[in-house]
C-alpha cells in the first residue's frame, strides 16, 4: 500500500531536483496536507517535502490573515506554523521546518477559514488601517465594564489566535534524564565538532547536543574540502570517531533551551523524530526526553540565524532566507522557483545564490545594498563567474502578487526609477544575528558588533565559551580553529590538561561584512513592510511606537508584540531595535537588546513533568494494614501523601450510613481504627525534658517513666503549630507524636533547633513513622478485647488512663511485640496499641478475631472525625488554621507559667490577648436542619450588606450520639458567648440554619468514659 | 537550579535542600524587650550579594548548614557545618 502511494506520491514532487541533497529516496513517505496527498523521502522536513511538491503557501497569518510561506529552515522559522497530526495527538504552532517528515503524517494549516486560499479574516488586511500596534489596547477600554471587555475578547480571540490544542489527554509519555559531564557542546556544526574532538582528546566526558537529526549544520551539502576530504566526509568521520569514544555522548535531534543556575543546561530531545507513533509504542519510546545536563564547562557553539529586510510585502509566499534557499536545494534537492531575486547586504547570501541556480532556477539578479567596491569577495567573483547579473547599491522596495511573489520593484538606494524583474522567489538576507541566547543566560554580555551588524559575546564570569557563528565567526577555517581553541580551553576550566591544536585545514573563504540594511523605504502606498511575521509588525508599527513614546526595548515589545510568539523574535528582533534606534537617533547599543529567556525553542509542556503526573506526581504511602481495608471494600481517602479508610460501606450501605454506624458502634462497644500515618518521633538523651519544655507551651520535666501527656507547639510568633502526646518510655527515651500532616514539618524543626539553635542538647531525634503500624482501640468494650491477646494487666488501676507499656500480643501465631498507650482521641475508653510495622496486619487481624464477640468494628476518618467533633478535639487545618493561638482553642491553661518555651514571649501581645479574638466554641443546629458547608456566623441573616461576620463553622457533622447537627466554630468573643444563638449561613450554598451557642464538647465533658 | 555543597554529602541538587533563611539570627533572651523580639520574629534585612543563610539537606543527610550565597548571581562561595567557620579552616 505504501509503493502503490508512494508510486502516486512521487509523481507529484515536480519540485524534486533529479539527484543530490542528504535525502534517501529509497525510503519514500506519503503525507497529507490540509486533506491533499503529496510525496516526500526520508530525510525531508515537512516543510522541505511540501516545497518539493511546489507547496509554497501553508499558512495564514495571526492579525491579518495575509498568505504566509515558508521562511526559513529552522527553529526561527515565523511563519510556516501548521497544526499535526488529529486527535489527542494533535499539535498547534508546530514548525514545519523543525518537523521530520514519516509515513502517514498529516497536517493542516492554521488561521483560516474556509479554507487557506479564501480567507475569510483577511478582511482584516483590508482594513488593517484600523489595526495599528495597540489598537486593541486602545480600543476596547470603552465602555469601561468588565464585562464588555469578556466579549471583545471573544471576538479577538476567534479571530485571531493560533492553532488549536488537543483536548484529549497526551497518550505519549516523556523522559527526564540527568546528566553530568566535563565538557557540554551546544551545537554539532563544524566548530561544536572541533570542539567536541578537542575536548574528548583532553580525556574530558562530553556531551554534544545538536538540534537537527543530522550532525554537520553548514557542512550538509558543503563543497567546501577540510584537509583531503569533502566537508560532508570529514564531518561525517568526526561524528564516527566521538561516537566511538565511551567518555563521549553525542543527542541529534537535540535543543539545549536554557543556562540555568550553577552550570544545568536544559536541554530536549525529540526522541520520536520521524519514527510513526505506532512504532514509538512498541519501542516503549518517550515522546521527548528532557535533560538536565550538568556541565562544569559549556561551548556554545550555537551558531548563527539569519535575518530578512523589511520592504513592503516582504511577506508574500515564496520569500525566504538565504540560507534556507541554499539549505533546501543542498540538503533537500529541492527546486524552490523557475526564477529568483536574491536581495543581500552580505557575502554570504550569495552562497545561497549560487546554491539556487544550481538546483535549477534561474537567479534574476542578486540586488545587494553595498556599492560595487565591496563586492570582491570570493563568493560575490563566483557569482559574477557563474553570470549572474549584480545590482550593487539597490534594495528591493516592493513585491508584487497574491498567494505567491510574482514581481518585484527594485531601487537604486541612491534614489531613481525603480526597475521590475519577474520572479517566482525571493531569497532574503540581512545579515545573521548569533545565537547568543544561552550566552546571555549564562550572564554574558554583549556587545555591538559594527562590522557584523550584530550583537556578539562580550564575556560572561560563567564557564562558558562560544566558537563559531554565535561569535559572528562564518568562515569555516577559522570556526574549526575556533572551535579547537575552545574545546581545549573547555577541558582545562573542567579541570583537565588539554592537548596541543589539531590541525583542520580547510579554505580560507566568507567574509562576514555586512552593509546594515534594516528596511527599504517605502515609496507611496506600497503595502507593509514586515519587520515580524509571526507578529505581523510592520515598519509603520515600530515607527507609531516611536511617536508615541514607547522607546525603551521592553516597552516596544509589548506594545507591538514584537519578538513574542513561538518564535521570539528569532529573525526580527534585531531589526525592530535597529529601526527604533534610527527612530530616535541612537545608536543601536544604544537601545539595547530584550532579555534573552528560556526556553530558546517552545518545549512541549509534557516534557517538564515527564513521567511525574497523574498518580506519580508524588508518592503514595500506604500502611501495613492497607489490603485488609482495601478488600473490605473501604472509601480512601487522601491524608497528606497517605492513603486512609475514609469508612468501610457494607454492601447497599451509603457512605454516609457508613460513617453513622462506626461512630455509633464506637460510643456503644468497641471500634478499631488504623492510626499508622500519625507522625512519630523518637527522642533520645539527657536533655529530652528540657528539650519538651522549650518545644511544648507544658510542662514536661514532671513527666514520669511509662506516662503520656498531651502537648501543644507553637511557632516563634505564638500561633499554634501542632499538638499530639509525647511519652516517656524510659528514662532517656520518649516516643512523641505529631498530627499526620505536620509529621515532616516538625521533624524538620526540631533538627533546626538541635542542630542550629541548641545544640549543647543532648537530644537525637529520628523519625519512626514508618518503623511502627499502629491500631486505636476505642469503646466501652476496648479493655475487654485488649484483656484476650495482651500479656499483661491492663485493668485500669495497671494501666491507667495516660499509661504506656510494654506487652506481647498473643494469638494462635508468633507473639507480637506491642507498646500500649491509654489514650483517647474519641472520649471513650481507649488504647493506642504500636507494633512494628511488618506485624501490623498480624495486630490487625488478631484484635478483630478478639474483638469479634465485643462487635469489635473498623471505623474511618470520618467517623474518627464525627466523635472527635463530638469531643470537640481540634485539627489541623479546621481549627489549628495557623491563626489561632492555645487560648483560642480553649487551651491556654496548658500553657505554664513556670517556665520560657518557643513562641511564649510573644503570646502577651494585644492582639493575641484580645477579648474579641475568634474562640473555640460548639454549635448544635436548631430545628434539625443540616449545617451548610463553609458557614460563616452572623446575628442576623438579613442585615443590611456588608452583614458583621461574628466567626465561621469549622468542623460540622452529623452527630449520631445528639442526633442532631453539631459544629465546631471559631467565634469573636466566643468564651463569653455560651447559650447565645445565632446564624450559620453559606450564601454560595443559599442555605441557612440557626445555631446554639455552647461550650465546643458535646459528649462527657468531665472525662468519666475515657477513665472508666 | 543551584548546585549546592552540603559540608556531609558533597555537591547536590538543589531539589534536595530546603531554605531555612538567615543563619545569623538569634533568639533573643526569654525576658528580651518584646521590640526585640519582633525583631527577631518579623524583620529580615534583605542584602544584595553575599548572605549567610541556613540550608536543610532533608533529602540527604538532614543536616542543617551555613552557606554564603550571593543573592544577586546565586554563586554560592561557601559552605560549613553550624557553628564552624565558612572560610574552609576547621577550628
Ligand atoms: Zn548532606
Amino acid at each position: 500500500m505504501t509503493a502503490s502511494r508512494s508510486r502516486q506520491g512521487s509523481e507529484t514532487q515536480r519540485w524534486r531536483l533529479p539527484a543530490g541533497g542528504a535525502i534517501d529516496r529509497s525510503q519514500p513517505l506519503a503525507f497529507e496536507f490540509d486533506g491533499t496527498r503529496y510525496s516526500g523521502y526520508a530525510g525531508d522536513t515537512l516543510a522541505s517535502a511540501l516545497l518539493a511538491n511546489g507547496v509554497h503557501l501553508v499558512g495564514r497569518s495571526f492579525k491579518y490573515h495575509r498568505p504566509r510561506g515558508i521562511y526559513s529552515a529552522g527553529v526561527e522559522e515565523p511563519s510556516a506554523l501548521v497544526q499535526l497530526a488529529t486527535g489527542a495527538r494533535t499539535q498547534p504552532n508546530t514548525r514545519a521546518t523543525m518537523v521530520e517528515l514519516c509515513d502517514g503524517m498529516r497536517a493542516t494549516s492554521q488561521n483560516c477559514w474556509p479554507s487557506l486560499r479564501f480567507d475569510v479574516g483577511a478582511i482584516a488586511n483590508a482594513m488593517s488601517a484600523m489595526l495599528p500596534a495597540g489598537f486593541y489596547y486602545k480600543t476596547f477600554m470603552w465602555p469601561p465594564t468588565p464585562r464588555w471587555w469578556l466579549r471583545y475578547e471573544q471576538l479577538i480571540r476567534r479571530a485571531g489566535g493560533m492553532g488549536r490544542a488537543p483536548t484529549e489527554p497526551d497518550p505519549d509519555h516523556y523522559q527526564h534524564q540527568h546528566a553530568h559531564c566535563d565538557v557540554l557542546v551546544i551545537g554539532g556544526g563544524p566548530a561544536g565538532l572541533a570542539a567536541a574532538q578537542a575536548a574528548a582528546a583532553a580525556g574530558a566526558r562530553v556531551i554534544v547536543c545538536h538540534q537537527s537529526a543530522r550532525f554537520g549544520a553548514s557542512l550538509v551539502g558543503s563543497e567546501a574540502k577540510i584537509g583531503a576530504r569533502l566537508a560532508p566526509d570529514w564531518s561525517e568521520g568526526a561524528v564516527a570517531e566521538l561516537a566511538a569514544q565511551r567518555d563521549v555522548t553525542l543527542l541529534a535531534r537535540t535543543t539545549a533551551f536554557g543556562y540555568y543556575d550553577g552550570n544545568l543546561v536544559g536541554a530536549i530531545e525529540r526522541v520520536a523524530g520521524s519514527a510513526a507513533d505506532a512504532a514509538l509504542a512498541v519501542a516503549h519510546l518517550p515522546r521527548e526526553r528532557l535533560w538536565m545536563i550538568r556541565a562544569k564547562a559549556v561551548v556554545l557553539a550555537s551558531g548563527a540565524i539569519e535575518r530578512g529586510i523589511a520592504y513592503a510585502n516582504n511577506d508574500l509566499p515564496g520569500t525566504l532566507l538565504a540560507d534556507a534557499a541554499r539549505i533546501y536545494v543542498k540538503r533537500h534537492a529541492v527546486r524552490l522557483g523557475a526564477r529568483a531575486v536574491v536581495f543581500a547586504n552580505n557575502d554570504r547570501a550569495y552562497a545561497g545564490a549560487l546554491a539556487l541556480r544550481e538546483g535549477g532556477t534561474e537567479v534574476a539578479a542578486i540586488v545587494d545594498a553595498r556599492p560595487a567596491s565591496r563586492l570582491e569577495g570570493v563568493l560575490p567573483a563566483r557569482a559574477r563567474d557563474a553570470g549572474i547579473v549584480l545590482l550593487p547599491a539597490s534594495a528591493i522596495a516592493r513585491a508584487h502578487g497574491r498567494l505567491r511573489v510574482c514581481r518585484v520593484d527594485v531601487v537604486p538606494l541612491a534614489g531613481g526609477a525603480a526597475t521590475s524583474l519577474d520572479c517566482d522567489l525571493v531569497a532574503v538576507s540581512g545579515g545573521h544575528n548569533p545565537t547568543v541566547h544561552l550566552y546571555s543566560q549564562a550572564r554574558g554580555t554583549l556587545r555591538y558588533d559594527p562590522v557584523t551588524a550584530s550583537f556578539l559575546p562580550d564575556g560572561s564570569p560563567l564557564p562558558i565559551v562560544t566558537a563559531g557563528a554565535v561569535q559572528g565567526c562564518f568562515d569555516l577555517a577559522q570556526a574549526l580553529r575556533q572551535g579547537d581553541a575552545a574545546g581545549r580551553d573547555a577541558a582545562a576550566r573542567a579541570g583537565l590538561v588539554a592537548r596541543p591544536a589539531m590541525v583542520h585545514v580547510a579554505p580560507d573563504g566568507e567574509r562576514a561584512a555586512v552593509e546594515p540594511l534594516w528596511s527599504v523605504p517605502a515609496r507611496g502606498k506600497a503595502g507593509k513592510a514586515f519587520v515580524d511575521l509571526q507578529d505581523d509588525v510592520t515598519v509603520r508599527d515600530i515607527e507609531l511606537a516611536a511617536r508615541e513614546g514607547y522607546h525603551a526595548i521592553e516597552h516596544l515589545k509589548r506594545y507591538t508584540t514584537l519578538g513574542m510568539g513561538t518564535d521570539q523574535g528569532k529573525t526580527s528582533n534585531v531589526i525592530g531595535l535597529a529601526l527604533m534606534a534610527k527612530q530616535l537617533g541612537v545608536s543601536i547599543p544604544e537601545v539595547g537588546t530584550t532579555t534573552f529567556r528560556p526556553p530558546y525553542t517552545p518545549v512541549t509542556l509534557g516534557a517538564f513533568p515527564g513521567h511525574a503526573q497523574g498518580p506519580r506526581v508524588e508518592p503514595t504511602r500506604y500502611t501495613a494494614m492497607h489490603d485488609w481495608h482495601e478488600a473490605q471494600g473501604a472509601r480512601f481517602v487522601n491524608a497528606g501523601l497517605w492513603k486512609r479508610p475514609h469508612s468501610y460501606p457494607r454492601a447497599g450501605e451509603s457512605e454516609d450510613a457508613a460513617v453513622l454506624r462506626e461512630a455509633r458502634n464506637v460510643r456503644s462497644a468497641v471500634g478499631i481504627v488504623d492510626v499508622s500515618t500519625l507522625g512519630k518521633i523518637e527522642l533520645q538523651g539527657r536533655d529530652v525534658a528540657e528539650f519538651l519544655n522549650r518545644i511544648y507551651v507544658n510542662r514536661w520535666d514532671t513527666l514520669a517513666v511509662g506516662r503520656c501527656r498531651y502537648g501543644v507547639m507553637l511557632r516563634e510568633d505564638g500561633i499554634v503549630r501542632d499538638d499530639g502526646t509525647t511519652s516517656r518510655l524510659d528514662a532517656e527515651r520518649y516516643l512523641m507524636t505529631t498530627t499526620t500532616a505536620n509529621a515532616a514539618a516538625v521533624m524538620q524543626t526540631l533538627e533546626r533547633l538541635l542542630q542550629v539553635d541548641w545544640p549543647e542538647l543532648d537530644v537525637h531525634a529520628a523519625s519512626v513513622t514508618e518503623q511502627w503500624a499502629a491500631a486505636a482501640l476505642a469503646g466501652p468494650r476496648a479493655r475487654q478485647v485488649l484483656e484476650r491477646v495482651a500479656d499483661i494487666d491492663v485493668s485500669n488501676q495497671a494501666l491507667r488512663f495516660l499509661d504506656t507499656a510494654a506487652c506481647n500480643l498473643r494469638g494462635a501465631g508468633e507473639a507480637i511485640p506491642a507498646r500500649l498507650f491509654r489514650i483517647s482521641y474519641s472520649g471513650e475508653l481507649a488504647y493506642e496499641i504500636h507494633v512494628p510495622a511488618d506485624r501490623g496486619r498480624a495486630m490487625w487481624d488478631l484484635l478483630l478475631d478478639a474483638g469479634q464477640p465485643q462487635g469489635l468494628m473498623p471505623y474511618g476518618t470520618e467517623a474518627m472525625n464525627t466523635l472527635r467533633i463530638e469531643k470537640g478535639h481540634v485539627v489541623i487545618g479546621a481549627e489549628i488554621d495557623g491563626r489561632t493561638t492555645a487560648d483560642d482553642l480553649g487551651m491556654g491553661r496548658l500553657v505554664s507559667p513556670a517556665k520560657w518555651c518557643i513562641g511564649k514571649p510573644l503570646l502577651d501581645r494585644p492582639a493575641l490577648t484580645a477579648p474579641d479574638r475568634w474562640q473555640l466554641v460548639g454549635l448544635t443546629a436548631l430545628g434539625g436542619a443540616p449545617m451548610p458547608r463553609g458557614a460563616k456566623l452572623v446575628a442576623d441573616p438579613d442585615a443590611p450588606l456588608p452583614n458583621p461576620i461574628l466567626g465561621h463553622v469549622t468542623s460540622w457533622c452529623f452527630s449520631p450520639h445528639l442526633d442532631a447537627w453539631i459544629g465546631l466554630a471559631l467565634l469573636a468573643g466566643g468564651g463569653a458567648r455560651h447559650g447565645a444563638s445565632l446564624w450559620a449561613v453559606s450564601p454560595l450554598a443559599t442555605a441557612r440554619v440557626r445555631v446554639a451557642v455552647g461550650p465546643p464538647c458535646f459528649i462527657d465533658p468531665d472525662g468519666e468514659r475515657l477513665r472508666g | 537550579m543551584m548546585l549546592i555543597p552540603c559540608p556531609f554529602c558533597g555537591p547536590r541538587s538543589q531539589v534536595e535542600f530546603t531554605y531555612g533563611g538567615d543563619a545569623t539570627l538569634r533568639r533573643p533572651a526569654g525576658d528580651a524587650d518584646p521590640s526585640r523580639w519582633a525583631d527577631y520574629v518579623y524583620l529580615r534585612d534583605n542584602p544584595c550579594g553575599p548572605h549567610d543563610e541556613l540550608w536543610y539537606h532533608g533529602a540527604g543527610c538532614r543536616s542543617w548548614f551555613v552557606l554564603r550565597r550571593d543573592t544577586r548571581t546565586h554563586d554560592i562561595i561557601a559552605s560549613a557545618p553550624v557553628g564552624e567557620p565558612l572560610d574552609g579552616t576547621r577550628p
